[in-house]
């Protein structure tokens, strides 16, 4: 690059390929400057990120010409906005992991909170079977009725008015903010008992939040079963409900089961409708139709309600026992999907 | 060209009842069963509203005491709705920028083969409970943030947003918008790698082809095709922050009342906050009172919920057009 | 066990849509007949009513009568499942279940219909409809593989294996080599000319030269104009068809001047 004129017009004015290196590592320069200036670590890394996403487009601006300069400002904006949302995730685990590892024993896992005072250890054991009791509620009632529903929109009412209503419904259950569906849970059970919180109205809560979770994944899977294989089945003389029964749902059922375990590990982390529908309480009670049932994501508000520092140590315990819960299921819902996936033999 | 029949040559008794007859019950349950599970979600949802309706109505016109000296229902529900939509729209203010700008990444920025597994991570935060965010805005992140109200103060005390005093402990509406900015920006993020990422090849190559950068042809062949798309992501977006509880009333030290400033420690409340706030409440007006609440938050949803899909609807009818 | 079937008359609707008018034909038992025609002009929708499969779609309906054995099998107290357990189909595409062994999808029509047998008796059928379908020399040792691991081809005489198996009277084949190479073709057209000794075979075909390799019989469908209901126009012996059909129309399709 000697002068402009030797240059052909492809190959004027540009950056040199890793120009965006040497502008990383000069802002991360000035970053670890303003640390050892005295800055705090995040203002050291402010700093990097506005050198990273000034500097760049600047040196562009001046050897290159405006056009590529706003791209390279873009470029940098989207990458930084995918590395500040990074931030909060891994704070947040960090803080799980951390806090939640400190309080995290075996009693802590096997107590209630019975009877307990000032620094005397409890636990959360009834707060872990009340979230199992009330999420295998939920899920003993949506996963048919949302099956059944999405069978009947995909295979029976194609087309008519009413699965046209039902998928409209569904868009708006979607849409129910969680507490509402606490209070409907508790509001029916209060017009038939009276004023009272247990765990059945917090599983119904649950379930008019997973319903349309269930259909609509459902839904999905079985639009991917080829319409090859029903005809395949009609014509063997099989009738419409076995083809669905037998052919369709193995067909799809990797689908289906990821996205039910989806839907579990989506309801089991809320608060809100079990708070307002399933009460809370210090004691055992596996009992979902006498007396409030408490749950791992109330015991959390709970104890973090306290104010004190135990409460503070007992909730962030019991953040770590929810989001290992939602991760495990999260990770099954993977596994199941690739161990029921139809095979090919190829 | 017809002919008569063939007799079959092995003139045995043809099985002619097997035509005939075949029971279909097992079709009929089936079928029964499909349509009964699909007239339950259009029964629960009317038994949604009734009940809240039902329930709710005294709620509406309780004595005054119940109303958290407000005196009526209206003074108690325009200040939570005011908190509502304020804490909400904040909350989109931040999340928006982030969301397109990681929708983005992953759809046209980041290396082929890892945009895949990044998507994931942005799908993490969506698998985090609310209540987990609600703690960890509380203990970790109001207090972090402290000297950002404190700076907020100093260099734009002269906004009505900022120039209240800053709040000792960061449990601030500004707090409270940032968790929930981080819950809802999975949702808006996935909706719109999904638009963006069905832009028509087509059309990207015909923007690369006359000489675009890539933003140009971000901002002429992808962004137009997914306008409505992203809009109805926001207005998702949007549902889902007002309807979410947890976040503002773990983080929040909050009252119904009316003011613009985000930092200090009088906060306005949210609809899903109040009643989260009150439900060991068992009298049974103030119940009334909050299930009337929480139906004046469904209807809101609602509302913007339809709004989105209205958005889509029109979206898909222009491009098909 | 194969049976002739008899139409008059025949009407074909989807919704308001008349796509196929006024057939009549008798199709002979123990022979091949071949339908063809150009693209759209009704011959795989005549196909599909010949055992109800038309329906399946809905607002699909047929007017007129067809007798297999003597039953109107449009009558109302017939149920159509039983119409396809005795006219069995094969696909233009072949459809194996992907969630099931080769050993599985042969036995497929009487598993799902939850037919009980032993498992001699079931290995007997496998053994039985595989070689019918010339298939089983290739697979039998690999019948607890996926039936999707084979190629097009052998997935296609699997698919006939399976239609077999519940020993239909007739077999209804929609195109079923236009998905496959040349010499998987072959192997299904000698396939046709065994099985004919056993069943009733209606073909429908794009390749006239694959009508006239492997029928007895031939109908030619043809549209009068683009939108009208397709009709046919004549039916007669594949030899008559190929060398003196009575109809201009069919001998100008057939030498190649038009469609």
């Amino acid at each position: 690059m000697s002068t402009l004129d030797t240059l052909s017009p492809m190959e004027a004015g540009r950056l040199p390929r890793n120009a965006p290196l040497f502008v990383g590592v000069a802002a991360l320069a000035a970053g670890a400057l303003v640390v050892v200036l005295g800055g705090s670590l995040v203002l050291g890394a402010v700093t990097a990120a506005l050198v990273f996403i000034i500097a760049l487009p600047l040196w562009s601006a001046v050897v290159e010409n405006r056009r590529a300069a706003v791209d390279r400002l873009v470029t940098g904006l989207v990458w930084t906005a995918f590395a500040v949302a990074l931030v909060p995730l891994i704070w947040l685990v960090w803080m799980v992991l951390d806090r939640g590892l400190a309080t995290i024993n075996p009693e802590f896992l096997t107590y209630s909170m019975r009877s307990v005072i000032g620094d005397e250890q409890g636990g959360l054991y009834h707060a872990l079977m009340g979230t199992i009791v009330i999420t295998l509620i939920a899920t003993a009632i949506s996963v048919p009725v949302g099956i059944f529903a999405a069978i009947y929109l995909i295979e029976y009412g194609k087309g008519t008015k009413m699965s046209r209503a039902i998928t409209f419904l569904v868009d708006v259950m979607t849409g129910i903010p969680s507490i509402v569906a606490g209070l409907f849970a508790f509001a029916m059970f209060a017009l038939i008992l009276g004023p009272t919180r247990f765990g059945l109205a917090g599983g119904i809560a649950l379930t008019l939040l997973m319903i349309p979770t269930v259909v609509r994944s459902t839904e999905e899977m079985l639009k991917l079963v080829p319409d090859d294989l029903r005809e395949a089945s009609y014509a063997l003389g099989v009738p419409k409900w076995r083809t669905i029964a037998k052919v369709v749902l193995p067909t799809s059922v990797a689908g289906i089961v990821t996205g039910v375990v989806l839907a579990i590990s989506r309801v089991i982390g809320e608060t809100a409708p079990l708070l307002v529908a399933a009460g809370f309480t210090n004691n055992l009670n596996t009992n979902p139709v006498d007396g409030s049932m408490m749950t791992l994501p109330v015991f959390i508000f709970t104890q973090f309600g306290q104010a004190t520092e135990k409460g503070y140590s007992y909730a962030w315990g019991g953040a770590l026992v929810l989001i290992v819960i939602v991760m495990l299921l999260n990770l099954t819902a993977r596994i199941v999907g690739k161990i029921f996936a139809p095979k090919t033999g190829r | 060209m017809t002919s008569t029949v063939d007799a079959p040559p092995d003139a045995s008794p043809p099985e002619i009842p097997e035509l005939e007859g075949k029971t279909t019950v097992g079709d009929r349950v089936f079928r029964a069963l499909a349509v009964a599970a699909g007239s339950l979600i259009m029964i629960a949802l009317a038994a949604v509203f009734i009940f809240l309706a039902i329930e709710g109505a005294p709620g509406f016109t309780a004595d005054e005491q119940h109303y958290d000296g407000k005196g009526s229902f209206i003074g108690l529900v325009v200040p939570l709705v005011f908190g509502t939509t304020y804490a909400a729209v904040l909350a989109l203010l931040i999340a928006v920028p982030f969301a397109i700008g990681i929708a983005l990444f992953v759809s046209h920025y980041a290396p082929r083969r890892v945009a895949k597994p990044l998507g994931f991570v942005i799908d993490l935060l969506a698998a985090v409970p609310s209540v987990v965010f609600g703690l960890w805005g509380g203990l970790a992140l109001g207090p972090y943030i402290r000297p950002l109200h404190e700076w907020l103060h100093n260099t734009l005390g002269f906004l009505p947003f900022f120039d209240g005093q800053p709040s000792a402990t960061g449990r601030t509406l500004l707090t409270a918008s940032i968790v929930l900015a981080i819950m809802i920006l999975p949702i808006i993020t996935a909706l719109c790698r999904e638009i963006f990422s069905q832009t028509p090849t087509l059309h990207e190559e015909a923007a690369l082809a006359l000489g675009a950068t890539r933003w140009e042809m971000i901002r002429y062949a992808v962004f137009p095709y997914a306008r409505s798309g992203m809009v109805s992501a926001i207005m998702l977006g949007l549902g889902r922050a007002l309807g979410e509880t947890m976040a503002v009333a773990m983080v929040l030290s909050s009252s119904p009342i009316i003011v613009l400033d985000i930092i200090t420690s009088d906060n306005p409340r949210t609809i899903a906050a109040h009643i989260a706030q009150n439900y060991k409440e068992t009298t049974p007006e103030k119940v009334a009172v909050l299930i009337a609440c929480g139906l004046v938050l469904f209807a809101f949803t609602f509302g913007v919920n339809a709004l989105a899909r209205w958005i889509v609807g029109r979206g898909e009818r222009k491009q098909a057009a | 066990m194969a049976t002739s079937i008899d139409v008059s008359d025949v009407h074909i609707y989807y919704g308001d849509f008349k796509a196929v008018e006024g057939v009549n034909m008798t199709v002979k038992a123990r022979s091949v007949t071949a339908f063809i025609g150009p693209s759209g002009c009704g011959k795989s929708t005549f196909l599909r009513t010949l055992n109800r499969m038309h329906e399946v779609i809905p607002g699909a309906r047929v007017e007129g009568k067809i007798m297999l054995q003597g039953t109107d099998m449009y009558a109302p107290e017939v149920d159509p499942v039983a119409v396809r357990r005795q006219v069995g189909m094969v696909f233009q595409r072949p459809n194996p279940f992907p969630t099931m062994s080769i050993y599985d999808n042969v036995l497929a029509g009487n598993r799902l219909n939850s037919k009980r047998m032993s498992k001699s008796e079931a290995d007997d059928i496998v053994e039985k409809s595989l070689r019918g379908a010339n298939l089983w020399n290739e697979v039998k040792d690999r019948l607890n593989r996926p039936g999707m691991g084979l190629s097009g081809g052998q997935q296609q005489r699997l698919c006939i294996a399976r239609a077999i198996a519940v020993e239909p009277q007739v077999l209804l084949m929609d195109e079923p080599c236009s998905a496959l190479d040349p010499i998987s073709t072959a192997a299904i057209e000698d396939l046709i000319h065994e099985l004919k000794t056993t069943y009733t075979i209606v073909i429908v075909t794009h390749n006239m030269q694959q009508a006239a390799r492997v029928s007895d019989e031939t109908g030619f469908f043809n549209l009068k104009a683009a939108g009208q209901p397709g009709h046919l126009v004549e039916f007669n012996s594949t030899k008559k068809m190929f060398t003196n059909p009575d109809n201009e129309a069919t001998e100008a399709y057939i030498s190649g001047r038009f469609g």
